[in-house]
């Protein structure tokens, strides 16, 4: 070798002993995540800031007076309102601040740990899965110091979107220690879900699947707070359960104590630790559970398109169908609480929705249902963006040259997503009317079936939602019209009761079109013009599919 | 001299499939060394152990005398890696991806980057979303390239690139070689291997099946042999190391050990030999019969 090599081989043991370990290249991995985040983060920054912004410059003008605001706490007072915002500290002298605690703050952290999730997920196993961490780890980079870099990331990021709110609640004239702790309650929120997202992202070998793992964690810990929260006004142990609950518990703007925040910051710790664990055993790439051999011919069944992509997504649509139906028999077994909140205060009823004096216990479960379709709706516009995915990864340029034909990969993947999501709906109807069943008396045994055939009501929305993202792929526009439509009505149908938006507005809501069967007769009107709906878009859609370029 | 790589008996399973098979591998420093195997054969694996970015189940791998696993980070800062399928950031340029992946190598000659990117006819400043495979595999070729590093692993580094570029890349090899460097070579393009190669080792199924230098493994495949003769030549079919005998109109034609050549010509001269050919094995022949599974019995 060359004379050089000696001097070369010195040098490195220098530098080697400056940088050797499990870390090294952390920092370059650090400034790269920000390089690459350098738009998202402050998006979602400003996004959540406005939010808060919006709401401080908007709620005074629609409360314009104390009894304003009571009338809104009396809201949160029912378990169904506790159940979609906050344990209900203050009600007695209800005040922007505090309704911003009680309303906004669940909505924010759920956004907060959205953020994370996606960030620590794009910096660890997605760059698995593609192989680029490989690339990177070739160099001088140590085992940890890409999950180092995605933490820092991840802390960065929750920093940011804290001090963005911060600063619009003190514009807001809100009062500053409790703006700082409510902001630190949504920092804290995302921290914790960016850990876990970094222990599912050891444990799944697919970007996908640590992303649903980590996002299912933390609809339980939703669902966990608002079933606290409902329970007694304050929550009880469950909320106590709850990351979300933590941030919820600080009582900024009321009485405000800092050390719910402490679980939070021992949990993340702790998921940090568990993270770093697992990764120190295993290989680059592979998951904690080793692929398993498949069959090494095709089925009858996977040889068509619609095979082929329920092979694909059959592990999501059972997970789906799993969680949706846990979720609704826990909603539907508290059934019994809600009907006996209604015989207190039946002026209440009126928020759910159903007829003053009716069956209370109908009507709230019903307004459940909206929620669960609201669910499969987002699975439906999820699944049918994968069309997307599979197009610019190049298989389905391969799948068209082996002869598929493109309305028959269209269509084909459009029904299996529909077949998917009416078994999702029927799951979650059966699952609320079964859990009724156990909570209420027993003349309520039909309960089960009456919610399962309700839950097909709202199939033609779903196939609407399904058609409208066809359309936005076949048109390559980007699917985020869709999302704002559906994100709209969401939160329209979900907080637009309590926010008091005006009845025009209520009434155009897709999800609130659908009658609320069964506490409400059926109207076949309306399903028929929704199903007529999805029929005309995907005619459009099917055709823009055919008649333009493919990305790959 | 200590062997920059150094493996031996080396194993490794996935779940049910046993990827390496107590699988050797030995490279001297400054030699350019083939890597070569059937699909799934498990060189990927192989060099993702070197890289540690893998765990062995047994056995032993050392690079520069080291456990891969354990010194990872003061290895690689000694080494270059191109992997044959490469995947870039999307929203960044070539060059960006060029200037990461060589920071994290703790930096690189920027001459000898420019230049590079002029020989491999790479624009730096598109975005990598718009390259082809081959200019993909490019970025990770100048970034590799452009340190200055004892050894270069390179896993099918050529499985996207045109033939000027393939020459491109021998010209780097060799050069790499000129200047003391190691490199090991992964390829299934059999001219590249010939034609850079002082050694190269064949595994199939995760075991070594044959390691040394080309000019050795050729005495390992047969010669084909075609004659014609005045006399009938057709006894030859009965001598040791015989093969594959065939007649071809009135040419005889049957292939022979390496070391049953002198043999064979005995056998022939008194025959009247009108004409007579031999054939040393080509290296694509040499493979084939390396890569078969009936090639079991021959490497022992
Ligand atoms: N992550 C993994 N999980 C399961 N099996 C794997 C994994 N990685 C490799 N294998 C298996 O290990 C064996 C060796 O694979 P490897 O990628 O090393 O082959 P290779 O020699 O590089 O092949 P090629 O020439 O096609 O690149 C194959 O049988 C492969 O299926
Ligand atoms: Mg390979």
């Amino acid at each position: 070798m060359s004379a050089a090599a000696p001097s070369r081989g010195q040098r490195d043991g220098l530098r080697g002993a400056r940088t050797a370990g499990a870390l090294a290249g952390t920092g370059r991995l650090f400034h790269f995540a920000l390089l690459r985040d350098r738009l998202r983060i402050p998006l979602w920054a400003v996004a959540l800031g406005g939010l808060v912004g919006y709401f401080g410059a908007v709620l005074p003008l629609a409360y314009p007076d104390q009894a304003a605001l009571q009338t809104r706490a009396a809201i949160l007072k029912d378990p169904s309102g506790a159940l979609l915002s906050g344990p209900g500290y203050g009600l007695e002298h209800y005040t922007l601040g505090a309704l911003l605690a009680n309303e906004v703050l669940g909505m924010l952290a759920v956004a907060a740990a959205l953020m994370s999730i996606f960030l620590v997920v794009r910096h660890t196993r997605a760059e698995e899965e593609s192989g680029r961490a490989e690339l990177v780890r070739a160099g001088v980079v140590g085992r940890h110091a890409p999950l180092t870099a995605a933490l820092a990331a991840l802390l960065v990021a929750n920093g940011a979107v804290a001090v963005v709110l911060t600063v619009a609640m003190l514009g807001n004239g809100l009062a500053r220690a409790d703006s700082l702790a409510l902001a630190a309650g949504v920092g804290a929120a995302g921290v914790v879900f960016g850990a876990a997202a970094a222990v599912t992202a050891q444990l799944s070998q697919s970007a996908r699947g640590a992303t649903g793992l980590a996002g299912g964690a933390l609809g339980l810990a939703y669902l966990l707070r608002g079933i606290g929260d409902a329970q007694r006004v304050g929550g009880t142990a469950l909320s106590w359960l709850s990351p979300i609950g933590w941030s919820q518990q600080t009582r900024a703007f009321v009485d405000l104590r800092w050390w719910p925040l402490l679980p939070a910051v021992v949990l993340a710790a702790l998921l940090c630790l568990a993270a770093y664990l697992l990764a120190s055993r295993r290989d680059l790439g592979a998951g904690l559970i080793a692929a398993r051999p498949g069959p090494s011919r095709a089925t009858r069944a996977l040889t068509s398109p619609a095979g082929l992509v329920f092979r694909l997504e059959r592990v999501s649509i059972l997970s789906w169908c799993l969680g949706l139906f846990a979720f609704a028999l826990l909603t539907g077994s508290m059934g019994q609480a809600i009907v006996d909140s209604f015989e207190a205060r039946p002026e209440l009823a009126a928020v759910i929705g159903g007829p003053p004096g009716g069956d209370a216990l109908r009507a709230a479960l019903s307004a459940f249902l909206r929620y669960f379709a609201m669910a499969v709706a987002v699975h439906v516009v999820v699944t049918v963006n994968r069309l997307r995915r599979e197009e610019d990864s190049g298989r389905t340029a391969l799948l068209l040259a082996a002869g598929a034909g493109r309305d028959r990969l269209m269509l084909h993947f459009l029904a299996v997503t529909l077949a998917a999501d009416t078994l999702l709906l029927l799951a979650a109807g059966f699952g609320l009317g079964a859990g009724a069943v156990a909570s209420v008396e027993p003349d309520a045994r039909n309960l089960a079936l009456e919610f399962t055939a309700a839950s097909l009501a709202y199939l033609p929305l779903v196939s609407c939602f399904a058609a409208l993202t066809a359309l936005a792929y076949g048109l390559r526009t980007g699917s985020w019209w869709v999302w704002l439509i559906l994100i709209a009505s969401l939160l329209i149908g979900l907080y637009g009761p309590i926010l008091r938006l005006p009845e025009a507005l209520l009434e155009a809501e897709p999800f609130g079109l659908v009658p609320a069967v069964p506490s409400v007769p059926l109207n076949a009107g309306p399903l028929l013009l929704m199903g007529l709906t999805a029929l005309v878009l995907l005619a459009a859609a099917v055709p823009a599919f055919r008649r333009r370029d493919l990305s790959v | 001299m200590n062997p920059v790589i150094d493996v031996q008996k080396l194993s490794k399973n996935f779940g049910a499939v046993r990827a390496l098979d107590e699988l050797d591998l030995r490279l001297e420093a400054g030699e350019v060394h083939g890597f070569l195997g059937p699909n799934g054969a498990g060189k990927s694996t192989t060099i993702r152990i070197l890289l540690g970015a893998a765990k062995a189940d047994s056995g032993t791998a050392r690079l520069f005398g080291e456990d891969p696993w354990t010194e990872a980070v003061r290895l690689h800062r000694r080494l270059s890696y191109v992997p044959g399928d490469v995947n870039l950031w999307p929203k960044i340029t070539g060059g960006e991806a060029i200037d990461l992946l060589v920071s994290l190598r703790g930096g690189a000659d920027s001459r000898r980057r420019s230049d590079l990117l002029e020989r491999f006819d790479l624009d730096p400043s598109k975005k990598t979303r718009t390259y082809s495979k081959g200019n993909r595999q490019k970025v990770a070729l100048v970034a590799a390239l452009a340190s200055d590093v004892e050894l270069l692993v390179l896993d099918e580094p050529t499985s996207g690139l045109d033939p000027l570029m393939e020459r491109v890349f021998q010209d780097c090899v060799r050069e790499a070689r000129a200047a003391g460097r190691t490199v090991l070579l992964s390829s299934h393009l059999l001219a590249e291997v010939e034609t850079l190669c002082d050694r190269v080792t064949i595994i199939r199924q995760g075991r070594t099946v044959q390691s040394g230098a080309l000019s050795e493994l050729r005495h390992l495949a047969r010669a084909a042999v075609s004659v014609v003769c005045g006399k009938d030549p057709s006894g030859v079919a009965l001598l040791p190391g015989v093969h594959d005998v065939r007649r071809d109109g009135e040419r005889l034609l049957f292939s022979v050990e390496d070391g049953a050549l002198p043999a064979v010509l005995e056998h022939l001269l008194p025959l009247d030999i009108r004409s007579l050919t031999s054939t040393p094995p080509t290296l694509e022949e040499l493979f084939v019969h390396q890569y078969s599974p009936d090639a079991q019995g021959a490497r022992s």
